[in-house]
């Protein structure tokens, strides 16, 4: 028993199997095409490979029980990923649309699905491209020996090192002040900061000359942008796997924990990582899709992409993970020896009296015949572990943790340069998919005029995402970006995913969708689609969508903020939103989903209008007649 | 009288050593941590380094208060330990009841620092004088920020990308123009019966190739 809601008049809107056929025959159509499978499967690979991959993944994996968190990343992959991607992809190589000509095909009420993806791409677009701006920041300052966070500079007097670098650390000083310059709390904007303002730019610069006519352009650069960070992460393992301690890096974070495996964060997280990571719901897929031939095999391209997906974030992570493991090891290593240092000089010992082996023994030993004296030490805990877990996701991964790393590694120049070109091919081949979302959407729906060449539009999205993004440049712009980057994109794309199953499998009709893949790839999808499609996605969906409603709406709405009047400096303290952000959050993270009803709700009504209009002319044309 | 110089000389060196002990408000205490600078090749510390220490010290003071002609014996040291850590002083060559102050001593220190590491293979962690500290390095300031070359650069090839884009566009848009006179007789002949959607639902129509521009191939 099939459920399927009633939708009249579908066949008068798509295009059917016949003109399907004569279209490709012909040529006739007006929609740009690829140049070739490769570029096609690179731009997909790009937009779904971002840097979520490096910084998220391996933060995940290490901090749900390591080797074990692969069970649940596995498993929701193929349960969840795969029919995701498929279904985008289907749907868009069948209707041959975007977003926005895609949804109110299937049904018209169903349009506000492409408005929720728009804006969401949007949003997204406007503060990620900040990300590659602070990202070419640290590549210009690449470019230097010694790097300039490996120490602090001088205070104005020359008597000694800036005091807030010396209550930190010269990366956290760099990140923080040099680089943002970010004030105390989000209220205060602190003004554009010059040199970020000139990243920004550039950054905005290099994806316009990537866009410019749309995937003409973007398709020829992605064999370089997509291709390059594999080349940087294999050097960088054999690099890394060179240094003393890498392997304690890879053990930690692999390491499995089954206990993990029941706590139902880390199925939650597994489950977010997996549908985040995939990029889907932003409408970027479905362009893509819909500019392939009609017999292309969109089933065999969604499970090749998805492993390549998953593969690269595993691969990112052992890479990340061996220079993360030198760090903590270096660490580890200088708070022993600085340990050993003092006890020496305390006790006026022989150099090589205390080793790394006999520490702990000789520390019990002097405790219990001199405990005064080793009170008055104050020696550090050195725990490896500690030292593993530090701050190894995100923003803090990429600017603190891994620059400090680079910093310990001889000719650092070299590897700065070359990690900070991978994580901006990274960034820029996942912006290419957001400004796909964004510009078919606005061509669709006509807002700029016809005349208008695709450079000037393609112009005109990036200049106007470029002054919206201004907001980021700004002192507070950290705080920003961070909300922006919580509420703006997580819950939408939810909600958009899930109708996006529900439209297709019960508005669409799977028997129809079933057929349609048939004609296109020449077999019908077979019971692991079927069961995925009709049953197990959208309940996955689901599940994921209220646990993370529920999670949001009860935590409390804090930030991290940099502060050096703060006690607890040089650790981040936690502030509370002022009042008006609730507003903000409100329209980032409401307006989006809530359009889909209100469009839905608004289409019924102007249909309703229309016929009671029609009925009121067509009983005047009665009347006239009698 | 024999035995009064014998006394006198007896208390002198008394109290030249009584003036050198730990934490003594005249000397300073120095570490020497060889093994952590020099690994395998590390020296054993002796009599005769010691005798090498006390002369670089009577260089540096000779160095700093010109005119007095330090000796060795005016260097005195006390309380060694394992650790290789001393105590030492220093005495005027002019009368060795007097000490020289621990402001000169230091700043005879600060100056010839560099010379005393180095005739110890040693660093200014590695031989430290306990409360002199080393003078920071400062950090090469550079005239014009590298990454703004840098940034130029990347700017500069970008900026131009995007104008040969331009350009090479409004050229297409030339050529085309110019060839459309021709082409229009030829398009007249092909007409298809398609499909077309409009304004959301589909019309049986003809296909007119000839206003089938490409539209998202716009020319400028």
């Amino acid at each position: 028993m099939k459920l399927k809601l009633s939708n009249p008049g579908l066949d008068d809107r798509i295009l059917s199997h016949q003109q399907l056929d004569k279209l490709e025959e012909d040529e006739a159509g007006d929609r740009p095409k690829w140049d070739n499978k490769a570029q096609y499967m690179l731009t997909c690979v790009g937009f779904c490979v971002g840097l979520g991959n490096v910084w998220r993944f391996p933060y995940l994996c290490q901090s749900h029980g390591g080797g074990a968190f692969m069970i649940p990343f596995l498993i929701l992959l193929v349960l969840e990923g795969i029919p995701l991607l498929h279904l985008e992809f289907a749907i868009g190589q069948r209707l041959r649309a975007g977003t926005m000509g895609v949804w109110p095909a299937i049904h018209p009420y169903l349009a506000g699905i492409g408005i929720t993806s728009m804006s969401i791409s949007l949003i997204v677009g406007v503060y990620y491209n900040t990300i590659i701006a602070w990202i070419m920041w640290y590549f210009f300052n690449s470019f230097q020996d010694p790097l300039p966070w490996s120490q602090c500079p001088m205070n104005a007097s020359l008597t000694g090192f800036v005091s807030e670098c010396e209550r930190s650390s010269p990366v956290d000083h760099f990140w923080y002040r040099k680089t943002l310059n970010t004030t105390p709390t989000i209220e205060e904007d602190g003004g554009l900061q010059w040199w970020i303002l000139l990243c920004h730019i550039c950054a905005w610069s290099v994806l316009y000359l990537c866009v410019i006519r749309g995937i003409e352009t973007s398709g020829k650069a992605v064999y370089v942008t997509s291709t390059l960070p594999y080349v940087v992460l294999t050097i960088f393992l054999v690099r890394g796997l060179t240094l003393k301690g890498s392997l304690n890096g890879i053990k930690f974070l692999f390491t499995p924990d089954l206990t993990e495996l029941a706590n139902p964060t880390t199925w939650l997280d597994a489950g977010a990582q997996v549908f985040y990571s995939f990029s889907l719901a932003f409408g970027g897929l479905i362009s893509f899709s819909s500019y392939n031939s009609v017999h292309n095999n969109c089933e065999q391209d969604a499970v090749i992409i998805s492993i390549i997906n998953g593969l690269t974030a595993v691969y990112a992570a052992t890479a990340i993970y061996t220079i993360i493991g030198f760090r903590a090891t270096q660490r580890f290593d200088n708070c022993l020896s600085g340990n050993i240092l003092a006890l020496l000089n305390a006790f006026d010992m022989a150099e090589g009296s205390i080793t790394d082996n006999n520490y702990n023994q000789v520390v019990q030993h002097l405790n219990e015949t001199h405990p005064e004296v080793i009170q008055g030490i104050d020696l550090k805990t050195c725990d490896l572990t500690t030292f593993l877990s530090e701050g190894v996701e995100g923003t803090g991964l990429a600017f603190i943790v891994f620059t400090e790393a680079i910093t310990k590694m001889p000719l650092s120049p070299l590897w700065s340069v070359l990690f900070f070109i991978m994580l901006f091919c990274l960034g820029l081949s996942s912006m290419f998919g957001n400004i796909e979302g964004i510009l078919v959407p606005l061509q669709d729906l006509k807002v700029f005029p016809k005349t208008w060449p695709k450079e000037a539009i393609s112009g005109g999205t990036c200049a106007l995402c470029c002054l919206v993004g201004l907001t980021f440049v700004l002192g507070s712009g950290n705080y920003w970006l961070s909300l922006f980057d919580t509420y703006g994109a997580s819950i939408g794309l939810l909600v958009v995913a899930f109708c996006e199953m529900i439209s297709v499998v019960y508005i669409y009709g799977i028997d129809r969708f079933n057929n349609d893949i048939k004609f296109m790839i020449g077999h019908r999808p077979n019971f692991f689609w079927q069961a995925s499609w009709r049953v197990i996605s959208p309940l996955i969906m689901f599940f994921i969508l209220v646990f993370y409603l529920v999670a949001k709406v009860s935590e409390k709405l804090l930030y991290k903020a940099w502060d050096p009047e703060s006690e607890k400096f040089p650790t981040l303290e936690e502030k509370l939103y002022p009042d008006w952000i609730y507003v903000i959050i409100f329209v980032l993270a409401g307006i989006p989903s809530l359009a889909i009803p209100f469009v839905a709700v608004w289409k019924c009504l102007q249909k309703k209008r229309r016929n009671t209009s029609n009925l009121a002319v067509i009983s005047q044309l009665n009347l006239n007649e009698q | 009288m024999l035995d009064k110089i014998l006394f006198l000389l007896c208390l002198a060196s008394a109290l030249a050593d009584e003036r050198c002990m730990p934490d003594t408000p005249h000397g300073f205490q120095v570490r020497l941590s060889i093994k952590t600078a020099l690994g395998d090749e590390a020296y054993a510390w002796n009599e005769n380094e010691m005798f090498l220490f006390r002369a670089t010290l009577a260089f540096a003071m000779r160095n700093h208060m010109t005119g007095q002609q330090f000796n060795v014996s005016n260097i005195v040291v006390c309380d060694e330990t394992e650790r290789v850590s001393f105590w030492f002083i220093v005495t005027s060559p002019l009368d060795t009841s007097q000490l020289i102050d621990q402001e000169n001593v230091e700043a005879a220190i600060r100056r010839s620092r560099n010379r005393i590491n180095s005739a110890f293979l040693l660093t200014d962690k590695t031989l430290e004088f306990v409360d002199i500290l080393p003078t920071l390095g400062t950090p090469y300031v550079h005239p014009t920020p590298p990454w703004l070359i840098a940034f130029g650069v990347v700017m500069g090839a970008v900026g131009a990308g995007i104008i040969i884009m331009l350009v090479s566009s409004a050229v297409q848009k030339k050529l085309k123009t110019n060839k459309k006179p021709q082409d229009k007789d030829e398009d007249d002949e092909e007409e298809t019966r398609v499909k077309t959607m409009e304004n959301g639902v589909a019309r049986d129509g003809v296909y007119n190739m000839s206003f089938s521009e490409d539209e998202r191939f716009t020319a400028m």
